[in-house]
């Protein structure tokens, strides 16, 4: 038995015993877990567009595109419902409609303000018009039925066919491959976009290039959590790594690295339990950022004013 | 046998009725329309605040917020409105913590409000799962019910809204202080910390109001699109706000008949109609400024 050696200084924990009950059972179910077709494949999807969405939504949080990346993913419900009204891929739906709207929002607001309430009318309709689309979906044929249009608004990953989940991988590699190949200006433009311009950064195509991106990844976050929830996953890992350091490239690993790894435990704990997947991934995620915004402020508190302690990074 | 299959496969109001006067005929319309009218009435006040206070996206995250109040309340069996406003006016009251004094939100605050968004909208989804009816659960709260509207309901609609105007009344020349200019404001002695409250509140007793009619989702075309219409067309507060509150009665009225008398749902015309005269203004308005400019004064200085 191990004890637990306190820090005298701060009374913090040092070293925890590590108790570990079923080792080999947790290793065996996790076996079985994996031996599943719709697992397998539900881990390459997950794993593609959760590093995807950390990566573009590290982005989105420097760039204060919240609200509209919120509105991104809620254009996939239309987006998706139409593709399959129209019988082509609701993959291809969704960054069709996606990358207009996101393209057609940077002409049309050009102060901050009014982008924020141009945002708020268009969102208003985008969902009026996935309304509509509902109804002729479901009107359209008996067989049918409703479950597609939650489906597609809260995710079913586990419903993946092995093609799609291959081209869901591939789509994320090439914008993990992009992203590397943009990643400096891109940066450097989110960070400063004046400074950037002025040293002849191309920010106006970059910021197409990142809206594009950002459609593409929403397209790809909806098979997974559906297009209400990709908010957690673009967000709240950004966040998160945002509060854990301030470097920017390590918080962008971070913030990548962070997205899978709750897209991981989502997906063993939907497997173990019979709850939907996107709300384990939105929920831990969640807990994740209450958990590093209490311990910031319990370290704020126990700190004294006026002396910079050199803990774990402010 | 069934008789006729066009009666089936074409759901809902599918009556087709050719005069205007069967509008009235049954009894839900009626209560649609009464239901419909108190609520632009209330969302549209609201709504011009909203706007002018640059919050658009705390009434997006209370909506959303609202969801899994809504649903763990069915989960309770109690009402799905009892659980609206409670989980409302918690998430107003927490926004407002967040926000502090300043009306508009810093990127920490957005990012906060965002988390807190997509979390609820699970928690939503994980209470309807353990709950019975799945589909039409959701639907009911994302698209709302207009067309199932209870005169117990409209009884309590009625309620909120006169609360919620005889509020808005009372606060509105501060609460415009303090919104235009908020520093102002408060070295003139306005309690502008107090008074973002009370409009949070007030924002989440709409929401909750307007949800159980018009859904999670399509709320905005009735709290944000006829405010930011009407802030086109003038920048004065009194006009603007009659103007947005007319626009938000033309818009449900017009969207409820015409559904009545087509196959496809009220969200949609609704909304239609309400970004169709958000555009047309738009343009309309960035012509008319073209034109009083001298041409190609300031175009050099137009920053994308």
């Amino acid at each position: 038995m191990i004890g637990v050696v306190l820090d005298a200084v701060d009374g913090m924990p040092v070293g925890l015993p590590l108790v570990v009950p079923n080792l080999a059972g947790a290793v065996q179910s996790l076996r079985t877990m994996l031996e599943l077709d719709f697992m397998r494949q539900a881990f390459l999807a997950g794993t593609a567009l959760s590093l995807v969405a950390g990566l573009v939504g590290y982005l989105v949080v420097l760039r204060r595109l919240i609200f509209t990346s919120d509105f991104l993913s809620h254009v996939a419900f239309p987006g998706a419902l139409g593709a399959i009204l129209l019988g082509i891929s609701p993959l291809l739906g969704v960054f069709g409609l996606s990358a207009s709207v996101a393209l057609g929002l940077s002409a049309l607001g050009e102060r901050a303000r009014a982008r924020d309430v141009t945002t708020g009318t268009a969102l208003a309709w985008v969902f009026g018009v996935g309304a509509l689309l509902l109804s002729l979906y479901t009107s359209g044929s008996s067989a049918r039925n409703s479950t597609v249009g939650v489906n597609v608004l809260f995710g079913s990953i586990f419903g993946l066919q092995t093609r799609q989940a291959q081209l869901v991988a591939l789509v994320g590699a090439l914008v993990v491959v992009v992203l590397l190949v943009v990643a400096r200006p891109l940066l450097f433009a989110s960070l400063d976009p004046d400074v950037a311009a002025a040293r002849g950064v191309p920010v106006r195509l970059l910021n197409a290039v990142f809206l594009i991106l950002l459609a593409v990844t929403t397209a790809e976050a909806v098979q997974a959590v559906g297009a209400l929830l990709i908010f957690a996953l673009l967000i709240t890992p950004a966040a998160i790594a945002r509060r854990l350091t301030v470097r920017p490239y390590a918080a962008w690993l971070l913030s990548g690295l962070l997205a899978i790894g709750f897209t991981w435990a989502g997906l063993v704990l939907a497997y173990e339990l019979p709850y939907p997947v996107s709300f384990f991934i939105t929920g831990l995620a969640f807990a994740g950022y209450v958990a590093v915004v209490a311990v910031q402020w319990v370290a704020t508190l126990r700190r004294p004013a006026g002396r910079t302690a050199p803990g774990p990074a402010g | 046998m069934v008789p006729s299959s066009t009666a089936i496969v074409v759901p809902g109001l599918s009556a087709r009725l050719p005069l205007l006067g069967d509008l009235f005929a049954y009894h839900f319309m009626v209560n649609a329309f009464l239901a419909g009218t108190l609520i632009a009435l209330t969302a549209a006040p609201v709504g011009y605040f909203l706007v002018l206070r640059g919050q658009s996206f705390v009434g997006h995250a209370l909506s959303h917020v609202g969801f899994a109040g809504a649903a763990a309340a069915v989960l309770l069996g109690i009402s799905p409105v009892l659980g609206l406003l409670a989980v409302g006016v918690v998430g107003a009251l927490g926004i407002g913590t967040l926000g502090g004094s300043s009306p508009r939100l810093g990127i920490a605050n957005d990012i906060a409000v965002g988390t807190v968004l997509a979390f609820s909208l699970s928690l939503g989804l994980f209470f309807i799962r353990l709950s019975s009816s799945y589909a039409a659960n959701v639907y009911g709260f994302l698209f709302g019910t207009i067309l199932g509207i209870s005169d117990q309901s409209l009884r309590l609609i009625a309620v909120l809204s006169a609360v919620t105007l005889v509020l808005i009344g009372l606060v509105a020349r501060p609460l415009l202080f303090a919104s235009v200019d908020p520093s102002v404001a408060a070295a003139r002695g306005v309690p502008v910390r107090a008074l973002s409250y009370v409009f949070l509140v007030l924002l989440a007793v709409a929401v909750a109001e307007a949800v159980q009619v018009v859904g999670v989702l399509l709320i905005f075309a009735l709290l944000v699109t006829p405010a930011a219409t009407a802030q086109q067309i003038t920048a004065r507060p009194g006009r603007a706000v009659a103007l947005a509150t007319a626009l938000a009665l033309v818009v449900t009225w017009a969207g409820l008949a015409v559904a009545y008398y087509s196959a496809y749902p009220v969200g949609f015309f609704v909304t239609t109609f309400a970004f169709g005269v958000y555009l047309l203004t738009r343009g309309a308005r960035s012509v008319w400024m073209r034109g009083r400019r001298q041409p190609s004064a300031r175009r050099v200085g137009a920053v994308g």
